[in-house]
């Protein structure tokens, strides 16, 4: 760079450096004067030494035997772990969709004016959120025990139909039931505090057009209400993907079971918890990444322009470097003023 | 002379304790535009409000083109309609917001073709063109494919109003539209409601803007403390009046 305020010696600005450098520029002095940004000394002590701690870590992580990496690859692809995932996604998707279902429709009772909708709705809330998840399970895996028999009738009356409680629902309908109903009852204080979180004014203005019932809720509220909602909903999704794990008590084959199985055949503990836990980050990985995306659609309209994906961000990088570049190239060049605001929309 | 278009009679209405309107009595006629001021607190927006029935009164009726607004008379008793038929009778109202009310998620035209589609149940593109139409009217032809958040207040506004008409009300109401607008911006929305008054479109609108209601309006309406005080021609309302509480506002707003 050969512009002249270059020269001046590093720590220009410092208050040592005199009184002179804190005085307006001459009048015949260059028209524009460069900027020289902080130096954060110390926060580059402190990135050296975070620095220093990961290489240890991760010198540990490939060096250390007890991980047998070997173990690991063996098995991170094995038949039996890809079925095992497979049963943990079926698990979180049923879940999810259900759970989120039932819960849309608490928190519309929750919010609803009429009393008993509304109690209703906050017993079960207070309910499924009282018993741990893994108790409930249980319970619905003995379910059988508490009501052998299940049926359609009359409350009191005749029973037209009725079936054997097992065979209706077998194990995985039973740990579908368990994570549905624990999965609503925080679905639905989630989408009742999105739904809460859209301006009153949007009813009214809905009302006033004389919009549909249903379809003020469908295209006005629910819509504007994800925005609350999803940040939310994706920890609960990402919970449930771990939390169903815990179905391993009832012996159905997803992946922490699974994993269970094999270490307690062969005795390789670490290496197969390896493969658990790289499935489950990758799988959430998976989630948060679908998140970012779902996250962005429903941002339409809440900024004056969408903020651009990674992506985008990473090519306006590369072509800010390159211009950067020519810029340095050829320092004289006056640049026409800047206006950033105005980017995007004209108004 | 025409006929009343909308018509408010004796109508109450109570918010706990505080009584807001007490006794309200209003007659506008097809094609006129009144104008309601009055003090912060007289009861302006919830009168506008009750008639389009986004406030319930407590006693009275508002009937607009002959037909009840959100009751059915049978005998002498007042039967409350349902949901779905008071929904059906606001197609008929247009409503104006002080703050626009546009919904931020859905572009300029989704906007103004929601309602005609959704309650109307017209095509898409019949709705689609209506818009266009309006847009122009209001001088956005432009924008249609803007979400509200990247216009000014006073663009806002405009659609606002646009959306309003794209239902082809039998009267159009407007609760203080340019109060939440920056000075600069005031102007190009009483130009649109002006154009519309020399329409012909039936209009009541409430607003601190006097300047405004004796070029605009037909009839002025003063409102205090949940009663009309007085009303009448800009000329006489405005440079004649005959109450003191009406002579005591205008000399602090004028």
């Amino acid at each position: 760079m050969g512009s002249p305020t270059e020269t001046a010696p590093p720590g220009t600005g410092l208050p040592s450096d005199g009184d002179s450098t804190r005085t307006a520029p001459p009048p015949d002095g260059p028209a524009t004067l460069e900027v020289v940004p902080v130096r954060h000394y110390a926060r580059w002590v402190a990135v050296a030494a975070v620095l220093v701690l990961v290489a240890q870590f991760t010198h540990g992580l490939a060096t250390n035997p007890v991980w047998e990496w070997g173990v690991f690859g063996d098995y991170i692809l094995s038949d039996t772990i890809v079925q095992a995932v497979w049963v943990t996604l079926q698990l979180t998707a049923y879940a999810t969709v259900l759970g989120f279902v039932l819960g849309t429709v608490l928190a519309f009772m929750r919010l609803s004016r009429n009393p008993v909708l509304q109690t209703v709705s906050w017993t079960y809330i207070w309910v499924f959120r009282s018993i741990p998840m893994i108790v409930q399970l249980v319970f619905w895996f003995n379910l059988s025990a508490l009501y052998e028999r299940l049926g359609v009738g009359i409350p009191f009356g005749p029973v037209f139909w009725s079936v054997d409680s097992n065979s209706l629902i077998g194990t995985i309908g039973a740990a579908v039931i368990g994570l549905t109903l624990h999965q609503a009852a925080y679905a639905a204080e989630i989408v009742r505090g999105g739904v809460l979180a859209v301006d009153e004014g949007q009813l009214e203005a809905s009302a006033a057009l004389g919009l549909p019932r249903l379809r003020q809720i469908r295209r006005i509220v629910l819509p504007q209400a994800m925005r609350a909602i999803l940040p939310t909903a994706g920890n609960e999704i990402i919970g449930l993907l771990k939390g169903t794990s815990v179905v391993y008590v009832m012996a159905i084959g997803e992946l922490f079971y699974q994993t269970q199985v094999i270490y307690g055949r062969n005795g390789r503990v670490i290496p197969l918890l390896l493969v658990a836990t790289a499935w489950y980050v990758l799988l959430t990985s998976v989630l948060s990444i679908a998140q970012y995306y779902v996250e962005r659609h429903y941002a339409k309209g809440a900024d004056r322009s969408t903020p651009p994906t990674p992506l985008q961000r990473a090519r306006r990088l590369l072509t800010g470097v390159r211009s950067a570049a020519a810029r340095r190239r050829d320092p004289v060049v006056p640049r026409s003023s800047p206006h950033p605001e105005s980017q995007g929309d004209s108004r | 002379m025409s006929k009343v278009m909308v018509d408010v009679h004796g109508v109450r209405k109570s918010f706990g304790p505080v009584e807001v309107l007490r006794g309200v009595d209003l007659q506008v006629r097809a094609g006129e535009v009144t104008v309601v001021l009055g003090p912060s607190g007289s009861g302006k927006s919830t009168l506008l409000r009750t008639i389009n029935h986004l406030e319930k009164v407590n006693s009275g009726w508002v009937s607009i083109d002959g037909e009840l607004i959100g009751y059915r008379r049978s005998g002498d008793k007042l039967y409350e309609l349902r949901e779905r038929d008071v929904l059906k009778q606001r197609t008929h109202i247009g409503f104006v917001f002080q703050n626009f009310n546009l919904f931020p998620h859905l572009t300029v035209l989704e906007n103004l073709v929601e309602a005609p589609v959704s309650a109307l149940r017209r095509s898409r593109k019949e709705a689609e063109e209506t818009a266009h139409r309006l847009l122009d009217r209001v001088g956005l032809a432009d924008r249609a494919g803007a979400y509200p958040r990247q216009l000014s207040g006073g663009q806002q506004q405009r659609v606002a109003i646009a959306r309003a008409l794209a239902l082809e009300p039998k009267v159009l109401l407007f609760d203080e539209p340019t109060s939440a607008l920056d000075p600069e911006l005031v102007g190009e929305v009483l130009d649109v409601i002006r154009d519309l008054g020399r329409t012909g479109t039936t209009m009541i609108v409430v607003t601190h803007e006097i300047g405004f209601a004796r070029e605009v309006a037909d009839t002025v309406v003063f409102m205090d403390d949940g009663l009309v005080v007085e009303q009448g021609p800009p000329s006489e309302v405005l440079d004649r009046p005959q109450h003191e509480r009406t002579r005591t506002f205008l000399s602090k707003v004028l």
